[in-house]
């Protein structure tokens, strides 16, 4: 709780780099004194965590780019040539393929967690948005990395996914023929995907820059969602959360380690061991498992065009969040009804998932619209409502009293009435 | 919450994991393979015995572009060992000074060639292009018992079994008819080892070999593996024993 605010060094070098460049003051700012709410538990440590995949993805990546060929006859064997040849190649892409995974798991519970604590209400809905559209991008780069490797499933499932662009009305046919750079996927998709993987993490990196930017400008949201009232209510970011978020990030290691060295190929598809073949279709064509249920939501509605509307609309619709759920409490602590629509909430995307893996058919077919139909009710429909009909319970006068117990002590300053919820 | 969210993550593996895993299962029984698991690793005596295999039987029709001989030196074979394997090969080098392709005995830092010139050449024959069988064990649904169920798995069509012309029977392949015929029979090769090459004992051997083909690095992967999460469990010890520390005056 020591921590100065301001920096200071006894070095003279770094001091007189920092009168012209103040990149030390600029780390210490935002690194080493930031305030953080002193009640942060650990699904605060999902951001930190997503932080880090992102600069292993890329890490990796350089690397595997460095011996990939983008060619579809060398594709799938430079592949291989990583694999068996390259030192330590095999480690470098097992790394690569399963964080991909591994970032989708901790993007996903980073949401969830914004869902649960109200995280994207005022004044924190620029934050929200621009978590959106690192969303967006991080899906993008997938998809298009996914094809990379060029087996059965990167091939079809490139052919599928660029194939919802037809359902565009006027200009659909041409624009799937523009975006594939041919009338099917080929080596021009091929070398423009290459290409636009490579591009897109960084452009990730510079939204990600945004968005910590916007977090610091009023600071993390807690899990009592309600605003700090002072300096007691707050702990410098360093040592508190620094060993707080290294501690989450030796577990969330411990288990990526199992999966790479000991099932790296558990989240893959034996398909794509399979070189891309332009004759054969596979019998199930399925995207990655981060992808299903999105994918449950495109099969569930008959029609193509709206299908890929209430796909794209999924997501649109979280960016809509911030406006439609009107109640002003934020966390879900206080919030009793709220509490079940959200478990609600959760148990339907996962049961969305499970059908995006099932043939679109017979009683999956009816659980995926059910689940389809809950998901946009709940945005649409429950969360206007309940801001209305919720009454909310009695929130805490400031972070410091719960967690001091017993009202804060003799040094939590008295407790304002709360400006906002 | 927390419950929530990590019950959440536990059952989207799970889910996960129903999707790639799915598919024909019934006649693909759990064959026990000594690679399997945290410990396991190849079996080199029974690796050896299925690049016999692969070299007598399989690679007549099928290629494994994407293996060279002087990997096989990780199957405990000597340096003249891997020499002699490769010579069994032909390769085509070239071109040569007067500008034209030639055949040459292959060497060790060659791969193993393909038996056709393309693939068309072998649909011709087979009405089917044989797989490469670089990575046949990761490119199938449970690889490994799928493998072995398959090369077991020949039979006299049931009598209601519509079988197509030109092919044939076979409990493990997705629809049953595949193209391939029965590959071999009891004492198809001759063991140097003395083993007694049964049907069984050949696909056991050559699914061991094909699995270490499939990817030479498991065993190392999974020796660093076992040191990699060890550290990180004593690291991650460490680093919430000087959590709570830190965090003693706060609460």
């Amino acid at each position: 709780m020591s921590s100065d605010a301001t920096f200071h060094t006894n070095s003279r070098a770094i001091a007189w780099i920092d009168h012209r460049l103040p990149i030390f003051s600029f780390v210490h700012e935002h690194l080493v004194a930031y305030p953080a709410p002193r009640n942060l538990n650990y699904m605060w440590n999902f951001g930190a965590l997503a932080g880090i995949s992102l600069v292993i993805m890329i890490a990796t990546g350089i690397f595997l780019a460095m011996h990939y060929v983008a060619t579809p006859d060398k594709a799938f064997d430079s592949v291989e040539h990583i694999m068996r040849e390259v030192q330590y190649g095999w480690l470098i892409r097992y790394i690569h393929m399963n964080m991909a995974s591994f970032f989708f798991i901790v993007v996903y519970i980073h949401i969830f967690r914004g869902l649960y604590y109200g995280s994207y209400k005022p004044p924190r809905e620029v934050l929200w948005l621009l978590g959106i559209v690192i969303l967006l991008l991080m899906m993008a780069s997938a998809f298009i990395g996914y094809t990379l490797p060029w087996g059965q499933m990167s091939y079809w499932g490139a052919t599928v996914i660029t194939n919802l662009f037809s359902a565009i009305p006027l200009v659909g046919d041409e624009l799937v023929v523009w975006l594939r750079g041919g009338f099917s996927i080929g080596a021009p998709t091929l070398s423009r995907f290459f290409a636009l993987h490579y591009l897109l993490p960084f452009i990730i990196v510079g939204v990600v820059v945004l968005h910590i930017w916007a977090l610091h400008r009023f600071g993390s949201n807690n899990p009592l969602g309600i605003d700090a009232k002072g300096p007691q209510d707050k702990v410098p970011f360093h040592p508190y959360y620094t060993i707080k978020d290294m501690f989450g990030l030796g577990v969330f290691l411990t288990i990526f380690a199992a999966v790479v060295f000991f099932a790296p190929n558990y989240l893959g598809h034996p398909d794509n061991y399979v070189p891309a073949d332009q004759l054969t279709t596979p019998s199930h064509i399925v995207p990655e498992w981060y992808f299903l249920p999105f994918y449950a939501i495109l099969r569930s509605i008959p029609d193509k065009l709206l299908g890929v509307v209430a796909m794209f609309g999924s997501i649109v619709v979280l960016a809509a969040l911030p406006w439609l759920d009107r109640s002003p409490v934020r966390s879900t602590r206080y919030r009793p009804m709220h509490k079940w629509f959200f478990a609600l909430l959760v148990v339907d995307v996962l049961v969305l998932g499970w059908i995006g893996a099932k043939p679109p058919e017979g009683i999956y077919l009816v659980i995926g619209r059910l689940a389809t139909l809950y998901y946009f009710l709940h945005f649409l429909v429950v969360l206007p409502l309940l801001g209305k009909f919720e009454t909310p319970k009695p929130r805490p006068q400031s972070i410091a009293e719960p967690v001091l117990k017993g009202g804060g002590g003799p040094a939590a300053a008295p407790a304002k009435p709360m400006e906002k919820a | 919450m927390k419950k929530i969210l990590s019950a959440a993550s536990v059952a989207l593996l799970a889910a996960v994991g129903a999707p790639a895993q799915a598919a024909e299962s019934d006649a693909i029984g759990d064959h026990e393979f000594g690679f399997e698991g945290v410990f396991g690793t190849i079996d080199r005596a029974a690796a050896q015995r299925g690049l016999q295999v692969f070299n007598e039987v399989c690679a007549q029709c099928h290629s494994l572009e994407q293996v060279a001989f002087r990997t096989l030196s990780d199957l405990g074979y000597t340096e003249e060992q891997v020499e002699g394997i490769a010579a069994q090969y032909e390769v085509t080098d070239g071109p040569n000074d007067q500008g034209e392709m030639y055949e040459r005995t292959a060497e060790a830092k060659d791969y193993f060639p393909s038996p056709f010139e393309n693939d068309k050449a072998a649909s011709s024959i087979y009405g089917a292009v044989p797989p490469d069988l670089s990575v046949i064990t990761q490119a199938r649904p449970k690889g490994p018992d799928y493998l072995y169920a398959l090369l077991t798995g020949y039979e006299e069509a049931p009598e209601d079994f519509d079988l197509p012309q030109g092919a044939y029977y076979n409990t493990a392949f997705p629809g049953h008819a595949i193209k391939m015929p029965k590959p071999m029979s009891d004492g198809e090769v001759e063991y140097q080892d003395g083993t007694e090459a049964t049907v069984a004992q050949m696909a056991h051997d050559v699914t061991v070999f094909l699995h270490w083909a499939a990817e030479p690095h498991m065993e190392e992967r999974k020796r660093m593996g076992i040191g990699v999460v060890l550290f990180l469990l004593v690291f991650t010890g460490v680093l919430y024993a000087t959590k709570r520390k830190i965090w003693r005056d706060l609460h």
